[in-house]
């Protein structure tokens, strides 16, 4: 089977400043995979340059056997990769349900700009997606709530939802869980890979915090100094010496030990 | 609304409905106004496309002879649309300031071309031939009467538009442009293509605007591009609130009435009169007036 | 040849009265965000001032430059007083809110002084040419200038001086400078911006009613020189970038200069070459030509 994303010697230097190098990873469909590593070692990098937002200097990325290196962001969305932000962008004074039609009538569009005239936000399909999509990460409840006076964990699925509603194919996460308190955490990531897994979607996280990796994650990669240093199942690569001593630290055991 | 004002017509004396005419034509350039207003964004430049679809009917009526109103205002219309298509290119890629900066700048450039310019008339503008409607040509009361109705008849197709317009995708785009611009973004939809549109739209309403006006004033001048005619349209629009389509007409009557009654009671302090207004509504009523009938309507709704 | 020095005299003499005009503008912007449409009332306050003072001196035998130095005290003490009263009375009330928002609110308090200057002065135009003609002419080869236009240039010079070395090296101008950059972070230092508003907008002010102040007796102090000059203010501080001293003075180089030139050779565009170069320079540089583009922040 072949890979849903494929990245090869991918490289992305801003002058004499190297941020990401030599990145060759191949990701097969509904795969959740968790990347780690300390800030500006080019996991963000790395994932913009898969979004479009960032064109590499060096090397390929494709997404379902087509070249998508250089495209512009807008145009990968369209093809089916969508991402979801560490700090939840929602658009704060329209209702939990008017976010996610939004984000359902742009999906289904046709036509272009003046396609967009044409067709009414709160159209029977873009409303029914919507309110499946609210169902599927069960903040239905706050429906006609304004975005802006929702609970930071009610906030982030409605992003994590908004990126969901077109039906990606491939999903990148910018840390779900970013802001979100130790109890909440893992109830957030259950939903969210639940919903996830329930759409066949391929997934990529970047975390910090490892104990969500270890649960959550399929599959590690490990970025350092802009380059890959790791790349295996959690409880490979988190007890890896190398990892443990430039990311994770020495004194945290392997997930799959921890929580027996 | 419209059916009001057109049930209302036969009875009004006619200084009443020429300065509906009047007020509806502008209502047409605050509705453009309103729908920028909607993604955020303050143009103060509405008066480059007003002065454009004013001079482009008195040019062709006086150029070509062709003289029918409605011909004449889809003509304005379309020019104003034509510019707005190419400043939209320029204007799509600015916010905030400095969108109202060079929409100001571009409406600037306007004035300074038509004021210098002697074979357009300079400062002291001309006049519009009287229009006919498919032929039949009224004068005196009856011409007014004529174009109230055709203002009456523009207005409603304008109305209708817009409204199915906010309920668009592309409407509602504004909203989520205006809190969120980078999330439209990573949706997938070229925000700057989104206002280019919105630039468009509301230049076509601006150009109709000033091809009523024309002919209701029956001349045209320079000042129609000046940065104060552009200001008054945004003072409509804090004056009635960019919330709904019937503020634009409202708020452009009241303002109408208020002008005419100044003029006549207090000439010399016009402005200050607007300024105060101006002050007040952004300071207690900052939705503008139309809030304050929803909010009426709203607490009427819930009592029942 | 000769037109090419008459543009250049010409284009530095309208640059030194712009540059007076929009430095004001400009730091107030810079400082409090707000792009302040009642400048133009400044201005205006500060050409009537003038005309008034020269009015009440002209009368007795008083010393040319002496009565110069009073007509300009004069128009700037009533920038300074007006300038108090907008920021401590009204403006503070709209602080919080959107930069539009509080645009619109200078524009509502310009429409009000313009009828207020109205009620005062009247309708009619007055004179306050006495001090450029006492200032006689000098005359370079074919040239005649007058002598009172090169004072402006020199004015405009030492406003620009004095604010350079001001910022750079006093504590104010370190603590604006600080406010510029970063409100929140400055506040957090325990800097009282709410104190630097003020001292700014009333520096503002007063810079704007002395453009006004050495324009006078150039031009005929009527109604409505204050709808004139904010847009041209604007063009310049646009061009020059919101909030850059340096910008208002290349800015008004640039305008006074190519508004110069097309007097001289082609007098039709006069009015739209200004408007025309400041939307060219938005669009190579839409922040203007000396300030950089925010980033974005998610």
């Amino acid at each position: 089977m072949s890979a849903i994303l494929a990245v090869e010697n991918l490289e992305k230097s801003f002058g004499s400043v190297v941020a990401a190098r030599d990145i060759n990873v191949s990701i097969p469909a509904e795969q959740t995979i968790g990347v780690i590593g300390a800030n500006g070692a080019g996991k963000t990098t790395f994932i913009n340059m898969i979004t479009g937002h960032l064109t590499p200097t060096k090397g390929t990325i494709r997404f379902e056997d087509r070249d998508i290196t250089g495209m512009a962001s807008r145009d990968i969305t369209r093809l089916g990769i969508s991402r979801s932000f560490q700090v939840a962008q929602v658009f704060p004074t329209m209702t939990v349900l008017d976010n996610m039609c939004i984000a359902a009538a742009i999906a289904r569009r046709r036509g272009g700009l003046f396609g967009a005239i044409a067709t009414p936000l709160r159209s029977p399909d873009a409303m029914a997606e919507a309110e499946a999509t609210l169902e599927l990460f069960q903040i239905g409840l706050y429906r006609y709530t304004p975005a802006n006076t929702l609970p930071q964990g009610i906030r982030k699925l409605l992003d994590i939802g908004m990126a969901v509603v077109g039906w990606p194919r491939l999903l990148l996460l910018d840390e779900p869980t970013s802001g979100i308190s130790i109890e909440e955490k893992f109830n957030l990531m259950s939903v969210v890979m639940t919903a996830l897994k329930s759409r066949k979607i391929t997934v990529l996280f970047v975390e910090h915090d490892m104990e969500i990796v270890g649960r959550f994650a399929e599959r590690v990669l490990a970025f350092y100094d802009g380059t890959v240093i790791a790349d295996g199942p959690p409880a490979e690569t988190l007890g890896q010496p190398r990892v443990q001593e430039l990311i994770t630290g020495v004194k945290l055991k392997p997930a799959g030990a921890a929580h027996a | 609304m419209f059916l009001i004002a057109a049930a209302a017509a036969p009875a009004l004396p006619d200084w009443i409905v020429s300065l509906a005419t009047i007020a509806f034509a502008n209502a047409l350039v605050v509705l453009g106004l309103i729908v920028m207003w909607r993604a955020g964004l303050v143009s103060f430049g509405q008066a480059l496309y007003y002065c454009i679809g004013a001079y482009t009917v008195a040019l062709v009526a006086r150029r070509t002879g062709f003289t029918d109103a409605i011909g004449l205002i889809i003509l304005g219309g379309m020019a104003a649309g034509l510019v707005a298509a190419v400043v939209g290119f320029l204007l799509a890629r600015y916010r905030e300031i400095f969108f109202a900066m060079l929409s100001l700048a571009l409406s600037m450039i306007l004035y300074g071309v038509l004021v210098k310019s002697e074979s357009l008339g300079s400062t002291d503008g001309f006049s519009v031939s009287p229009p006919t409607f498919l032929g039949y040509a009224p004068h005196g009361d009856a011409l007014g009467r004529a174009l109230y109705w055709l203002t009456l008849g523009f207005g409603a197709i304008a109305a209708v538009f817009v409204g199915g317009y906010f309920r668009s995708l592309a409407g509602s785009l504004a909203t989520a442009i205006r809190d969120n611009e980078i999330r439209v973004e990573f949706l997938g939809v070229s925000v700057t293509g989104i206002v280019h549109l919105k630039v468009i739209v509301s230049g076509v309403l601006g150009g109709l605007g000033g091809a009523l006006a024309a002919l209701a004033i029956g001349h045209v001048d320079p000042n129609m591009a000046y940065w104060t005619t552009s200001g008054s349209f945004v003072f409509v629009t804090i004056l009635a609130g960019a919330g709904s389509i019937a503020a634009a007409f409202v708020g452009s009557l009241c303002f109408e009435a208020l002008r005419s009654l100044a003029a006549d009671v207090m000439p010399d302090l016009w402005q200050m009169t607007l300024g105060t207004a101006l002050l007040l509504t952004i300071l207690f009523l900052p939705e503008g007036l139309g809030s304050v009938v929803a909010r009426l309507r709203r607490r009427g709704g819930a009592a029942t | 040849m000769l037109t090419a020095l008459a543009i250049t005299t010409d284009g530095l003499v309208y640059a030194a009265y712009l540059f007076i005009v929009a430095i004001g503008l400009t730091l107030i912007f810079g400082v409090m965000k707000i792009l302040n449409v009642a400048h133009g009332s400044f201005y205006a306050f500060g050409a009537y001032g003038a005309a008034t003072a020269v009015g009440i001196y002209v009368d007795g035998d008083v010393n040319a430059a002496l009565g110069f130095l009073f007509m300009i005290s004069f128009a700037m003490a009533i920038g300074v007083v007006m300038g108090v009263i907008l920021e401590r009375g009204l403006l503070r009330l709209v602080y919080g809110r959107d930069e539009v928002v509080v645009v619109l609110v200078t524009y509502a308090v310009f429409l009000i002084l313009e009828d207020v200057i109205r009620l005062i002065w009247g309708a009619q135009s007055y004179p306050a040419f006495q001090p450029m003609v006492s200032a006689g002419n000098v005359e370079i080869g074919e040239l005649v200038l007058s002598n009172y236009d090169l004072v402006l240039v020199a004015i405009a010079a030492i406003v620009a001086a004095l604010a350079w070395w001001a910022l750079k090296f006093t504590r104010y101008g370190k603590l604006l400078t600080t406010v510029i950059y970063d409100r929140e972070t400055a506040a957090a230092f325990g800097i009282n911006v709410t104190l630097v508003y003020t001292v700014t907008f009333v520096i503002g002010a007063a810079l704007g009613a002395l453009g006004g102040a050495v324009m006078a007796p150039k031009i005929s102090v009527t109604l409505g020189i204050g709808v004139e000059v904010i847009v041209l203010a604007f063009a310049v501080v646009a061009i020059g970038g919101m909030g850059s001293i340096e910008g208002a003075l290349v800015g008004a180089l640039i305008v006074g200069l190519c508004r110069a030139a097309a007097v001289h050779l082609a007098p039709q565009i006069e009015l739209f070459v200004i408007y025309g170069v400041m939307a060219l320079v938005l669009v190579v540089r839409p922040y203007g030509l000396f300030v950089r583009a925010q980033p974005r922040k998610i």
